[in-house]
This record gives structure tokens, sequence and C-alpha cells, in this order.
């Protein structure tokens, strides 16, 4: 695989191509480059809806809080059948309703409502904490899609940086980084700090439920990194977001006053055009298509007339989708 | 500074159902550290974790590739992030031991795979969570069990003192890329002591003249204290954007 690329969009000086690697020449001295540090749960668990019978796949898919409590999830669930169907062949689970039982591997759980569609629901898993870590440990495996026909392990989905477990798909962005780079951020004097955010499933196949994306995420900001913002925001420094779900919860974040608070939220806001930015000045994220929520968020950054000729620009040059890792990096040269 | 450094540490040993890895479990679990433990034998695992309220019990195999990151999975889910890693669990290799040209390569090769391959992998999954630790100064450190074998040639601990000495250079290679980021890595000698490990090695040593595994943990423990205690690991530049 060829080397991943990265187009830099100057909204005031246009397009330019680099190597994704060398993503820190782009960086200035008293830049913060804040990236999501959320490991990957091996979110998918097959098994049986006891009271039919029916093989059912759970892709587990939301969580009120990051807490390590983890008895309770957001979920869609498909029929049988595993991730080498699309999602949009994928059959329908037998009817949910509350009360009803899911034997998922050496997991137990219950249905505790159904979410106004019949494939998303909220469950609650039997046992305590430990257990039910250890029983996804051992049965899930990572949420993926029909385009990579081979079975993911978790190490695929893990960035360098993973820390607490709870995105349900990778924060996609951070597999731009490595231990490298984040060494040479430093020498440079370029701060590297990180939120944790529990990014969502980029997809259910069902153009309703779709359209409900993102579901809400809880996210958690501590205080060195928030500390570490005010300092950049005073210095007159830039802020730096690697990837979306960064944007989300910091502009959230700062929502009640301008000011980054530390502690938990749940990102609820969606971004767009006509979102002003409080505090992220530049964002790198996938190459996303019109009309998806990322795409929507990147045009709080830029105005449409650059981004179609990002688009094209792209296109031109064989750019692969988020997947891949070719990125695009929009950045102002002089601070928004 | 606190009078008790592993108060809500937050702590993960490998090899932890028996020996040095049983006493540190014992003694970490004492001073208010969240301990979770790893252990490949499924019934003494909960047996420890029942002895010790609190603690979090994990089965795996350290030597195990696909046994590294649903262990990193439960460390991070059970303890909400990581500050310290100990990796203790170790192979002997051949028991009876035996001069290298009586090793069996299957021998070695999982002496390797449990004293430096599993150590590496387990780091590698756990980094990030350690660098976030740093980052928060909290005083994040990996501390590698070693020994003598790892420098001195011993007939007879050549599988052991190979892996080990494999191990050490590996610790001072990850400290020296890392410290920089406040992730600190130590290398430490227990000793001789009087755990099942040493008694395959040695069957009939003179126990009384062996170190109590307490003893050791004891000093493992006032070696990673006062290393975390360190004025860098508290240094906010690790979090920090540059000064103007």
């Amino acid at each position: 695989m060829t080397p991943a690329k990265l187009m830099i969009v100057d909204p005031l000086q246009g397009l330019r191509h680099i190597a994704r690697s060398q993503l820190v020449d782009v960086l200035r001295a008293g830049d913060l480059v804040i990236a999501n540090d959320a490991a990957t749960l091996p979110a998918s668990l097959h098994g049986i809806h006891t009271r039919t019978g029916e093989s059912i796949e759970v892709r587990l898919a939301g969580r009120a809080s990051l807490s390590q409590d983890l008895a309770d999830f957001s979920a869609v669930v498909f029929g049988a059948g595993d991730f080498h169907a699309r999602t949009e062949d994928r059959p329908l689970p037998p009817l949910l309703t509350p009360g009803d039982t899911l034997a998922l591997g050496p997991l137990a759980a219950r249905v505790t409502a159904v979410l106004g569609h019949p494939r998303l629901i909220s469950l609650h898993f039997d046992g305590s904490s430990d257990e039910i870590w250890s029983g996804i440990a051992s049965h899930g495996s990572p949420v993926q899609y029909a385009h990579t026909p081979t079975p993911l392990a978790l190490w695929d989905v893990w960035t360098r940086i993973a820390s607490l477990p709870v995105a349900f798909e990778p924060p996609s962005a951070s597999f731009a980084l490595d231990w490298q780079m984040i060494a040479a951020m430093r020498a440079r004097n370029i701060g590297f700090a990180t939120i944790t955010h529990a990014a969502g499933i980029s997809s259910t196949g069902d153009v309703e439920l779709d359209g409900r994306l993102p579901f809400d995420e809880p996210y958690d900001i501590s205080s060195s990194t928030a500390r570490a913002i005010a300092r950049t925001k005073s210095a007159g420094g830039r802020i730096v977001a690697i990837g979306t779900t960064v944007v989300r919860a910091l502009e959230h974040a700062a929502m009640r006053d301008g000011v980054v608070q530390a502690g938990g939220g749940v990102a609820t806001q969606r971004i767009g055009p006509g979102t002003r930015l409080k505090i992220v000045d530049a964002i790198l994220t996938g190459v996303h298509e019109r009309g998806t929520s990322h795409y929507e968020l990147l045009r709080a950054f830029a105005d449409d007339l650059t981004l179609s000729a990002a688009d094209e620009e792209m296109a031109t040059h064989g750019y692969r989708h988020h997947e891949f890792g070719d990125s695009v990096l929009v950045i102002p040269a002089v601070g928004v | 500074m606190p009078t008790n450094p592993f108060l809500h540490a937050r702590v993960a040993i490998t090899g932890g159902t028996s020996g040095l890895g049983l006493a540190l479990v014992r003694q970490l679990h004492a001073q208010g550290a969240h301990v979770a433990f790893v252990a490949r034998h499924r019934d003494r695992v909960a047996e420890v974790a029942r002895e010790h309220p609190g603690t979090h019990g994990i089965v795996g195999d350290v030597s195990m590739k696909d046994d590294i990151y649903p262990m990193a999975l439960q460390i991070l889910g059970d303890l909400g992030g990581l500050d310290v890693l100990v990796n203790n669990a170790s192979d002997l290799g051949p028991t009876p031991l035996a001069l290298l040209g009586d090793t069996e390569c299957e021998d070695l090769e999982r002496a390797l795979a449990t004293n430096v391959l599993g150590p590496f992998r387990l780091t590698k999954a756990l980094l990030g969570a350690l660098a976030a630790s740093a980052r928060e100064g909290r005083g994040a450190l990996v501390l590698n069990v070693s020994s003598d074998a790892a420098v001195n040639a011993y007939p007879t601990w050549g599988a052991y003192g190979a892996s080990k000495a494999a191990l050490r250079h590996l610790t001072a290679i990850w400290d020296a890329e890392l410290s920089e980021q406040g992730v600190r890595f130590l290398s430490v000698d227990p000793g001789d002591m009087d755990t099942p490990l040493h008694a395959l090695a040695v069957p009939d040593a003179d126990r009384s003249s062996l170190r109590r595994p307490e003893d050791a943990a004891q000093e493992l423990l006032d070696a990673i204290g006062k290393a975390r205690a360190m004025r860098d690991f508290r240094d906010e530049r690790v979090a920090s954007a540059a000064r103007p």
C-alpha cells in the first residue's frame, strides 16, 4: 500500500499535498495538537435471541457516560449473518421487546427498551463489571464492514495512543499519529494532548437510523488537557484537532462560557456551516463524502467553494476513502 | 507528596497469583492501589481475587500473542486507565535447568515468548494509556522484573539468562525513548527468592537462605515509589503547549 497522503487546505492560500507522515512540518511551535485516545471495544457480539432461538449480531453503539460501570449500552441489532454481508443487506433481527434475553457467548443481556426502531435497543448485561469486561474481551470482535473481507483483530483497530477502551469504532484520524511524530512535536515545541471520546459506529446500513448518527457520544477531558488549551489560546497558538470527535468534544465543553472545562460530558450538538467554532482552529480528518455528518462538520472550518475545490483536487489525485488513511488538514495560516 | 505513593494508583501485575507477583498484589492492595493481576489458571485467579476484595483478576497467558489485547482491554477497562505495569510473569526455560547444548529450541522459544515478547507486546498495547497517565502527572512507570542471570553467565541458566538479558536491554531502550514523554522504565533484580519458580530451578535449595518474596516486593515498591516521585514525573511540560 502506498504511503498515506495528506492534503493541506488553507482557506486563504489554497491547496497542497504532502505525505501524512510529514504532518509536523505544517505545524508551528506553540500549536497544540489534540487527539482522541479512546481505544476501540470489540463491540460486535454474536449470539442468540433466546425467545425465538434466532441468531443475532449485537453491535454496541452508545453509553451514557465513560464510567467503569458498563452494564448499560444502546445497541444496533442485526439478524443472522456477519460482516461479510453489506449492512444494508442484513436482515432485521427477530421482533425485540423489552425483557427479551440475549445469549451472547459468555454474556447474558436483557433488552431494556426498543428505541423507536426495530434494530435499535438499549440493553443491560448481567454480572459484575469485571465479568462483563472479561466476556466482551473473550467474545467480542471489532465492528467491521463488508469492504474489508478479513476479520479484524483488536490490534488492527487500536491506534498507537489507544488508552481507555470506550470507542465503538476507531477514532480513525488518530491512526495518523505514531510515537516518532509525537517525539518530533515535542522536539519542535508543538504541544500534544488527548481527550477521550467514545467514537460511535459510522453506519448501520439503515437510512432512517443512519440519519440519527452520530448517537450521543460521551467524552472526558483531563484537567491537564484543559490547562494546555488555555495556555495555548492565551499565547496565540493554534488548536489542531485530530479527528471530528475531538472537535465535537472540545466545542461542546466550551459551549457554556467559551472556555474548555475539564471533566465529562455528552457531545449532543451538531456542527455544520452555521457553527462558530470557539476553540478549534484546524482539523485533520479522513476523506469523507458530502452529506455525512463528518463532512458537515468540515463546513464549519471552510466555505463550500474551498471544500468543493478540495473535493475535486482529491478526486484528481486519487485520494482513498478514510479508512485507508488518506487525510485532509484544514488549517488557516493565521489563527481564526 | 502523599505519604502513601500507591493510594489510588492504577497498577497491573502479570504472574500475580504466586511468588513475587502475589506478594506485590497483597502489598499494593493493602496500600490502597487499584490492582489488576494476570495469571494463567482461572481457578487460582478467582481465588486470589476473592482473597483480595476489590482487585481485578484476569485470566491470560503473556506468552500467547492472541491473549495480549484481551488482557490489555480488561486491564484498562477494570482500572479505568493505567499508571504502573509490572511485567513479572517469567518462564525458566527447560526444567530441570539444562546446559544450552541440551536445551530444546522449544524451551528457549517459550522463555523468549514469556520473558521478552510478552512484556514487549503488553507494554506496546498499554503504551497509549501509560502516556496519558504521564501527561496527567500520575507517574507512569513500567517495571520489568530482571535477574542477576541477565548479567552473569551462569551455566544451565542459558534460556532464562538470555531472555532476561534481552528484557533488560529492551527496558533500557524503552526508557531512553520514552522518558522525555514522562513514561519511565525500570529493570529490577529481586534476588533469589523462596518462590515456585526458584523451587523449579533449584529443587534442593536451602529455603532458609532465600529471600522472602514479601521483602523483595517491598523493595520493588520502594524503587517504583522513588522513581514515580522524581521531579520529571510531575513535569507539566509533557502535557503542555510550548512556553512563549
